[in-house]
C-alpha cells in the first residue's frame, strides 16, 4: 500500500516537472519575435504561462493542493492578481 | 503531521496540513509581494519606452534564462522526491536533496557566467534602469538561492534515516517550501526580464 502511493505521487511530481518544463520551453517560444508581431495577445499567454507555472509549483510541490483552504485560497488570490497586474501594466503603462 | 490531523478537525473535508512551520507562511507571502513588486516594475519601465526596454533586453541571453529555469525546476522536483523519501527513511533520501544542491551550484555558475559577460560588455549595474533591475532583483534573488542551498545541506543531514530529532519533518517541510519559493520566484522573474518584449 505504502509502495502503491509513494509510486504515484512520484508520477505525479515527476508529471508536474515534465509540464513545467515544456511551458518553459512554449513560452520561450512566444517571446521575442512573436510578441513584437502579436504584442498584448502573445503577452497575455507569457504572462499566463508563467502565472499557471507559479500554481503549478503552489499547489503540487508546496503542497497546498492539501493545505487549509485559507492558506491555498491566499495563494489561488495571488496568482489571480499577479496575473491581471502583470497583463495591465504591460498593455496600460 | 498526526498533531495537525488530530488539531485541525474539518466536517466532510480532509484535515488541511500546513507545510513546515505556520510562520514560515508569513515569510513566503512577503517575498511573495516584495517580487510581485519587482515584477511591475520591471513591466512598468518597459512602458515607458518599449524600444529602449527591448534594446537593454537584447544584451541578455535567453537561453541561459531558459537553462536555468529547467535547473530550478529540476531541483524542486529532487526536493519533492528527497522530502517524501525521508519521510519514509528511505537512505536514498539525502542524495536527492544534495543533487538539488548541485542543481542550485549549475545555477548560481550560470549567473556568475551571464553576470561577467554584461559586465565585460560595458552593461553595469550603474549604468542604464533596466540593467539596474535586472542586476537588483536577480541578485536579490539570487541571495534567496544560496541561502537556500545551505539549507538544503542542512536538510540532506536531517534527511538521514538514523537522524532521530524532534521536529524533523516539519523542519524539511519547511527547507523544502522556501526552495520551492526560490524556484517559483524565478518563473515570473524569468518571465518579466527575458521574455516580455
Amino acid at each position: 500500500m505504502t509502495t502503491v502511493t509513494h509510486t504515484s505521487a512520484t508520477k505525479s511530481s515527476t508529471l508536474v516537472w515534465a509540464a513545467l518544463v515544456v511551458f518553459t520551453v512554449l513560452s520561450f517560444a512566444l517571446g521575442g519575435e512573436e510578441m513584437i508581431t502579436h504584442g498584448t495577445l502573445a503577452a497575455a499567454v507569457v504572462i499566463g504561462i508563467g502565472a499557471i507555472k507559479i500554481r503549478l509549483v503552489g499547489l503540487y510541490f508546496m503542497e497546498l493542493r492539501s493545505a487549509p483552504v485559507v492558506l491555498r485560497a491566499a495563494f489561488e488570490v495571488y496568482c489571480a492578481v499577479l496575473f491581471v497586474v502583470l497583463l495591465g501594466t504591460y498593455a496600460l503603462a | 503531521m498526526t498533531v495537525d490531523a488530530v488539531a485541525r478537525p474539518r466536517a466532510g473535508q480532509k484535515p488541511g496540513h500546513v507545510p513546515g512551520e505556520p510562520g514560515l507562511w508569513v515569510l513566503v507571502f512577503g517575498d511573495l509581494l516584495v517580487f510581485g513588486v519587482f515584477f511591475v516594475m520591471v513591466l512598468a519601465l518597459r512602458g515607458q519606452d518599449p524600444a529602449e526596454f527591448v534594446a537593454a533586453q537584447q544584451t541578455l541571453h535567453v537561453e541561459w534564462g531558459v537553462l536555468n529555469t529547467i535547473v530550478l525546476l529540476t531541483s524542486s522536483l529532487f526536493v519533492v522526491l528527497g522530502v517524501r523519501r525521508a519521510a519514509e527513511r528511505d537512505p536514498r533520501a539525502p542524495r536527492l536533496l544534495l543533487a538539488a544542491v548541485a542543481c542550485g551550484l549549475i545555477f548560481a555558475g550560470v549567473k556568475a557566467i551571464e553576470y561577467t559577460t554584461l559586465v565585460q560588455d560595458g552593461h553595469r549595474p550603474a549604468g542604464d534602469e533596466f540593467h539596474a533591475y535586472y542586476f537588483m532583483f536577480t541578485g536579490v534573488h539570487l541571495a534567496h538561492v544560496l541561502i537556500g542551498m545551505s539549507a538544503l545541506l542542512f536538510a540532506a543531514r536531517l534527511a538521514r534515516p538514523s537522524f532521530t530529532g524532534t521536529h524533523r519533518n516539519g523542519a524539511l517541510e519547511g527547507i523544502a517550501t522556501f526552495w520551492h519559493l526560490v524556484d517559483l520566484l524565478w518563473i515570473m522573474l524569468f518571465a518579466t526580464l527575458y521574455l516580455m518584449h
